[in-house]
């Protein structure tokens, strides 16, 4: 009813894979505009399928949810586009294309904005090397710009990763484990980065974190998921150790169990995409 | 199977032992022998080689014309499965077999283009539009676009699928993901490809002299009527030489990307 209220609204939300198989298994969430949120939990227990619900690529099973109180099960086409415009995301494996140069990569955080046809004659020509290069400048890599993005480390990757978000300049922020594979200063270094562009602007933020560490040590507000349910969501001071052993616990016979399984959701779900 | 095969197919190894299979196939061989490399026959082939090329050429850009966006809407992963639909297309039956029907339709047509060998379709052609090296490269172009339409969208369905995840949650549509990270990443496997069918359809088009398409394969044929092998031979020279070359720019072009 005041779903209006909330940047986020989701009731209930299931998200089933292969018909038995459960990734979120009743996701109850509330967030509002401008927060600032960390997700941690095991591998497995749906962190990831949570964003793609968020970041509208999937679609839930059942239950109900409200994006800016607008129900994503009545989107297609172009406003389902429009929506997801809004959302920017940065993905634990930089998801740029390797073989563009690094100025294309930035620069399609614009393709929700551009026509098609002007995206296609920005590959030829570069069409707003300005923007590229400031969004560049403020993650400190502008001197990469006309470099093929194969041809960066991983952090420097990241840092093109974020630049187009910055470029797309969405309402609302989604990183999924965006330091899970670079070392820990520069892991501390890109969230703060992160917090700090969100930050700014009023954006929303939300990020899943594999270091339960910067989870408590950078956000207010932690969210613990494990088989895909929400087993907390509080502010970092109210966590205790017992909570943090509970959401891990089991893990680590379960741990390979549910690791090849959500391997096998994928598979069983995109086959011939992965 | 295999056994039956053998059978089936007529294998005969013995019979190239036979008397009569030997002699012929010597009288053959060294009627070949030496080539005739006189001047006046080999510009003689000067212009039905050019024609081959040319054929060769218009037939493979028709067959991308073709197989192209046959491909693309024959690409699983574009249409209908998988990521880049599963927010589009869930709850939406009507979208769903809609893009079902067109992605049918597009493995259909590719189907039966390949199906029907160049040719066949040569011989439709020579019908069609008359004797001369046109209904070639027509044929060429359908046969072929079958063929490239459906490794196109095998290619297209091999990619990485991550980057246009990533590309679609900027709000990007279809065809932007398409040019932005779908192609880029296909574009190796896709060149090579391609190429790889022109150097095929240098070969082709001399086959489809045969029927009356032009080219160095007409040569062939009047060349054996005439029982004149050693002109066969320098003829199977320059097509392995034209072969050898579009092999050779090909790797020129690879090595550019």
């Amino acid at each position: 009813m005041n779903s209006t209220l909330h940047q986020y609204r989701l009731e209930n939300v299931r998200k089933l894979f292969g018909r038995q198989q459960a990734a979120l298994d009743g996701i109850d969430l509330e967030i509002n505009q401008g927060e600032k949120i960390a997700l941690i939990g095991p591998s497995g227990a749906g962190k990831t399928t949570l964003f793609r619900l968020l970041n509208c690529t999937l679609r839930p099973t059942s239950g109900k949810l409200y994006i800016d109180g607008e129900d994503v099960d009545l989107l297609h086409g172009k406003r389902l586009r429009h929506v997801r415009r809004r959302i920017g995301s940065v993905y634990q494996q930089h998801n740029l294309v390797p073989r563009l140069r690094v100025i294309h990569n930035v620069l399609a955080g614009q393709l929700g904005r551009w026509p098609t046809l002007r995206s296609l004659l920005s590959l030829c020509q570069p069409n707003d090397v300005e923007l590229a290069h400031n969004a560049l400048s403020q993650v400190e890599i502008a001197d990469k710009i006309f470099e093929r993005t194969d041809e960066l480390s991983g952090g420097q990757q990241q840092r093109v990763a974020i630049a187009r978000v910055l470029v797309q300049d969405p309402e609302v922020v989604l990183a999924d484990e965006p330091v899970s594979s670079v070392d820990p200063t520069l892991a501390s270094t890109i969230v703060r980065l992160l917090i700090d562009i969100s930050h700014n602007t009023h954006k929303t933020l939300l990020v899943s974190l594999h270091s339960v560490d910067l989870a408590l040590a950078y956000f207010p507000r932690v969210i613990g998921i494990k088989q895909g349910r929400a087993v907390f969501d509080l502010s970092p001071d109210k966590i205790s150790d017992d909570m943090l052993e509970d959401l891990y616990s089991g893990n680590f016979r379960d741990h390979a169990v549910t690791e090849t399984t959500s391997g096998n959701i994928e598979t069983i779900a995109y086959p011939s995409l992965s | 199977m295999f056994l039956d095969s053998w059978k089936r197919a007529g294998i005969a190894p013995e019979l190239f032992f036979s008397t009569r299979g030997r002699e012929s196939l010597w009288k053959f061989l060294t009627g070949m022998i030496p080539p005739d490399l006189s001047w006046s026959f080999l510009s003689l082939m000067l212009r039905p080689a050019l024609e081959t090329i040319q054929i060769s050429l218009w037939g493979t850009v028709i067959a991308v014309l073709i197989g192209f966006p046959l491909g693309l809407l024959g690409t699983n992963t574009l249409a209908v499965r998988g990521i880049l639909n599963d927010a589009e297309l869930q709850g939406a039956p009507v979208r769903r077999s809609l893009r079902y029907g067109v992605y049918l339709m597009a493995r259909g047509a590719l189907s039966l283009f390949r199906s029907i060998p160049e040719f066949v379709w040569a011989f439709m052609f020579v019908r069609a539009v008359g004797l001369g090296p046109f209904p070639g490269v027509l044929a060429i172009g359908v046969a072929y676009g079958g063929m490239l339409g459906k490794v196109y969208s095998e290619i297209f369905e091999a990619v990485n699928y991550r980057p246009l995840e990533a590309l679609q949650s900027t709000g990007a549509n279809k065809l932007q993901i398409f040019f932005y990270g779908w192609f880029p990443q296909a574009l190796p496997n896709f060149v090579s490809y391609t190429l790889y069918r022109w150097e095929c359809a240098v070969r082709a088009s001399a086959i489809l002299g045969l029927v009356g398409a032009g080219g160095l394969g007409q040569q062939i044929e009047i060349s054996m009527r005439m029982f004149n092998f050693n002109e066969v031979l320098t003829i199977l020279i320059i097509l392995f030489l034209m072969v050898a070359g579009v092999d050779y720019l090909s790797a020129k072009v690879r090595a550019l990307l």
